[in-house]
């Protein structure tokens, strides 16, 4: 099946067999290898993506029903530099492996869209998709919370430019 | 002039330098490895426990579209060996052949049967259902204790028990008779599934007669070893590269069934293949951890002191022994005493082949289990004596005008301060306050009963001197291996034999070099993980990379320095014997304006134009470290657990951890070794359990079915240090990597066992679930 999707900014048409997963596209033909997958029952999260703005789990996707769609994955989330959530997890030490960091980033990213300003309670809940092994979730947590801060700082400076 | 002052790097909270990487997606996974040509291999699996295989046809598999090729054990049985088991524990162990690929009996859900190579992996994965294996199925050997029992089915011929390992040390007999309080108790640990983020993969790539293999993997340079022996292929002709890897927590120190394959299966194609775990099949073949039987007896005096230990344990090693399986059990030998003085002890364990999936190392390693036990059964003993469990822990152990000591089962350690762990964890638990309102639950009869559990363990960590290794029939040392390369332009690179899997080597390591040659953290780069780059070295496991590798790496900078100071002496016309090193600087004693810092005489070094006679042009270095003696972190950990009594649930209200691991290179890497720690003990007290059922099929075989907690399963817990350096090596490290994994698990069960106490409760099974614990809650009060 033909199917048309911008991924990072970048426009792919392809032709795929029906059943192949959104995140084998991804990674297999369209060479966006920085999500990666840590499991086959849409447990782990670590496949995280946005599609047209919204999370999902690239792995119980099909490429096709991304047909038209835009694709956001962790190396296209920031224009440039880093995005507050990458910053804030190199900060905060939110990572060790980092085997499910481009899918913890992906989901806080939707997480923080949905609710700017979680409580600490709200962060465990929105992330309990996204299994880690290593950190305990205490650092993941943490940097969430500053990323969240960070984009209402940078809202309000923002707000404050154009009221000036 | 004078250096640029470097300021101290170790006990900074440095980000790391991997984040950059990580945290953009350009990283490289085995799984994102792509070559030309590269075909995609798929296993088939064993559906049963137990079964002969009475025939395989593969002969529709290979007709189907996109397969190029299609093998079943015979096809290899010429060259695939054994998977090798480096551990043989007594001279009399039982080692079974163990195929990569079976050829006649399969012993456990998983084993592999057959292999499909395809173009892609879909296809792969199709073919798998077109080979048609016929099973004779044979009686399930599920239960350690019957597969003993005369009459059980046996899992090889030589039957079901492996091998029997015994410790002793003081008279047990004179301890425990008439001894005022003898305490018996059988714990279980669990089977536990390691589930490292990053499933499994290898790719394999042929050329000519030489071969490089990527492999997510924890010990690139022991598998290289590893491959050359099973298959024969030399092993200069082998490169094992472990690229970024995703997490291992033991599951990565293997030599797999898998990798064994790929390697055969790329030299008989003569092209390159990949293998990539699914998460269910790593579940059945990836290998489990722990899964023990504990009978532990401790006899005590009246008032709480310790005389005698008696620990007698069943090891259930699955359906062959892997790399380490007999071994994992005797680490914990060592530890069951652990810090506490007694006259007696006796350690006996016998290994067990059941028909489920091989165990072997999961974080920490024979120690958490030693550490469960003798923790729980401190807390059994306090309560029998009515004492307080912190005022009995003081009463046995070891105080710190005692160090070094040397315990009943012949460890030295080095240091420690178990006082001063635990007046800092009572102060910032409240242990004090809970207590109290410990009581007035009670009393109150609350249907929400609080309970506080008590860990105050230590671990041997930094394996291992070798000589050690050696008197325990280990197949290998325990040293390491570092390299310094100065460049021309004063940058440094540093190749390490340790392998990280999301430690932060690359940053830790780039700390420790910049104050032992005196450059910046930045001008620094880490190599490790290729057998090509770094070709030395004995990998990551055992909290060892820092008290080991890092050790390696201060002698390789003490060389560098050495070189440096002849070559400074020309370049200066004085003396070496005249110049002193002051943050990256040799200068003349007295003239401190005449020196040349580390980056003038590296170039220098690289003109070798003015170099003194006889000196060579390098000031490169290589350093083997092999350590004198295991190093020994320790800590206090307190748990304070809700338990509903009316549905079972458990809550947990704080988590204080307080370790000890000596000096500290880097306090934001040890304080996240210690949450993910926390996060794997508190596991297997409360989620994780691998089930099998009668016929041996794994249950949990999914990640929707194997609970492994998320963030919103986890509390924020507190975390602080107190430092008692080691005395074993330069730095005064001790290892992190297995503490809280190690302390956790019996602080939580101990909360809730205290938690329950007062209505009959005597013990739970891990996990502590709510249905166990609410079962446990009514056969108390039903009296059984």
């Amino acid at each position: 099946m033909k199917i048309t999707m911008n991924i990072d900014g970048v426009r792919y048409d392809d032709d795929v067999e029906p059943r192949l997963l959104l995140v084998h596209y991804l990674r297999e033909q369209a060479g966006r290898t920085g999500t990666p997958i840590g499991c086959d029952t849409t447990n782990c999260g670590a496949c995280t993506v946005l599609m047209d703005g919204v999370s999902v789990k690239s792995c119980s996707v099909l490429a096709v029903q991304a047909d038209g769609t835009e694709i956001t994955t962790i190396q296209g989330l920031a224009n440039g530099g880093l995005h507050p959530l990458q910053q804030a997890f190199h900060e905060e030490h939110a990572l060790q492996c980092g085997y499910c960091t481009p899918g913890m980033i992906m989901a806080a990213a939707d997480l923080l869209r949905e609710n700017p300003q979680p409580t600490e309670q709200e962060v465990r809940d929105g992330l309990e998709g996204n299994l880690c092994r290593c950190t305990g979730y205490q650092n993941i947590v943490r940097a969430v919370m500053k990323a969240a801060q960070a984009q209402a700082a940078g809202t309000q400076a923002q707000t404050a430019e154009v009221a000036s | 002039m004078t250096a640029e002052t470097v300021d101290h790097e170790v006990g900074k909270a440095r980000t790391r330098k991997e984040d950059a990487r990580l945290i953009t997606g350009q990283t490289s996974w085995t799984d994102n490895m792509t070559l030309p040509g590269l075909a995609y291999v798929a296993f088939l699996r064993s559906p049963y426990s137990h079964a002969r295989i009475t025939s395989v046809d593969l002969s529709a598999a290979r007709q189907a579209p996109g397969v190029m090729a299609v093998f079943s054990g015979a096809d290899f049985a010429a060259e695939q060996g054994s998977l090798p088991c480096a551990w043989p524990v007594t001279e009399d162990i039982v080692i079974p052949e163990h195929p990569p690929m079976a050829t006649g009996t399969v012993r456990y859900t998983g084993e592999i049967v057959a292999a499909v190579v395809a173009r892609d992996r879909y296809a792969a994965a199709d073919a798998l259902d077109a080979i048609d294996v016929d099973y004779e199925p044979l009686e399930p050997v599920l239960d350690m204790e019957a597969a003993l029992s005369e009459g059980s089915p046996k899992v090889h011929d030589a039957g079901n028990k492996s091998f029997t390992w015994t410790f002793a040390n003081g008279d047990l007999e004179a301890a425990f008779r008439d001894a005022p309080v003898v305490i018996e108790r059988t714990y279980r640990q669990q089977r536990l599934i390691p589930s490292a983020m990053e499933p499994r993969a290898v790719v394999c790539a042929p050329v000519g007669d030489e071969y490089t293999m990527w492999s997510a993997t924890q010990i690139p340079h022991v598998l290289r070893v590893m491959l050359a022996l099973v298959t024969g292929i030399p092993e200069h002709k082998l490169r094992v590269i472990a690229p970024d890897v995703g997490g291992g927590f033991g599951s990565k120190l293997q030599v797999t069934a898998e990798e064994v394959l790929a390697l055969l299966i790329a030299r008989r194609l003569g092209r390159p293949v990949k293998w990539s775990e699914s998460r269910s099949e790593g579940n059945v073949a990836t290998h489990h951890g722990r899964d023990q039987i504990q009978r532990i007896r401790v006899a005590a005096t009246s008032d709480g002191r310790l005389r005698g230990l008696d620990v007698d344990l069943l090891a259930d090693m699955g359906a062959y022994l892997m790399l380490v399986t007999p071994g994992v059990p005797l680490l914990g030998a060592f530890m069951f005493n652990a810090i506490y003085k007694m006259d007696a002890y006796k350690f006996n364990c016998t290994g067990v082949f059941t028909t489920k999936t091989p165990t072997d190392a999961y974080r920490g390693a024979g120690r958490p289990e030693a550490t469960f036990a003798i923790e729980h059964v401190m807390d059994d003993l306090a309560a029998e004596l009515g004492l307080d469990p912190l005022e009995l822990r003081e009463r046995n152990w070891i105080s710190h005008e005692e160090f070094p000591y040397t315990t009943i089962s012949g460890l030295t350690y080095d240091s420690g301060n178990y006082e001063a762990a635990t007046a800092l964890a009572r102060d910032l638990f409240h242990y004090d306050e809970l207590r109290k309102e410990q009581s007035e639950r009670n009393a109150a009869s609350s249907p929400v009963r609080l309970g506080i559990g008590v860990s105050t363990y230590t671990e041997m960590c930094g394996l291992a001197p070798s000589r050690v290794l050696g008197s325990l029939s280990y197949g290998a040392g325990g040293w390491e291996h570092a390299s310094i390369r100065m460049l021309p332009t004063g940058k440094v690179e540093v190749v390490t034999g340790s392998s990280a899997h999301g430690q932060g080597h690359e940053t830790a390591w780039s700390q420790i070099v910049a104050d032992q040659l005196g450059v910046p953290f930045d001008d620094i780069r880490v190599l490790h993980g290729d057998t090509q780059v770094a070709p030395k070295g004995m990998d990551t496991y055992g909290s060892r990379s820092l008290v080991v590798g890092g050790t390696a790496l201060v002698e390789a900078c003490g060389k560098v320095r050495d070189k440096a100071r002849i070559i400074a002496a020309g370049l200066l016309e004085a003396s070496p014997d005249d110049l002193e090193w002051d943050a990256g600087r040799w200068s003349v004693r007295g003239d401190p304006d005449q020196g040349k810092t580390i980056a003038e005489i590296a170039l220098a070094t690289f003109a070798a134009h003015n170099l003194p006679d006889g000196v060579e042009p390098s000031l490169d270095s290589d350093a083997t470290y092999d350590p004198d003696n295991f190093s020994f972190p320790h800590g206090t950990h307190l748990c304070a657990a809700e338990v509903d009594t009316e549905t079972g649930a458990v809550t947990l209200r704080s988590y204080v951890a307080v370790d000890d691991v000596g000096h500290v290179v880097n306090p934001l890497i040890v304080e996240g070794q210690v949450h993910g720690g926390l996060a794997q003990g508190i596991a297997q007290a409360l989620f994780e359990e691998a089930v099998y059922d009668s016929s041996g099929n794994l249950l949990t075989a999914t990640m929707a079915d194997y609970l492994l907690p998320s963030a919103a399963d986890l509390p924020t817990f507190t975390t602080a240090r107190t430092t008692t350096p080691s005395t074993g090596n330069p730095l005064g490290v001790k290892g992190v990597g297995e503490a809280g994994t190690i302390a956790s698990t019996p602080a939580v069960v101990n909360a809730i066992v205290d938690a329950l106490r007062p209505l009959g409760v005597a013990d739970i099974e891990m996990p502590c679930t709510p249905e166990r614990v609410w079962r446990a809650i009514q056969e108390a009060r039903n009296g059984q």
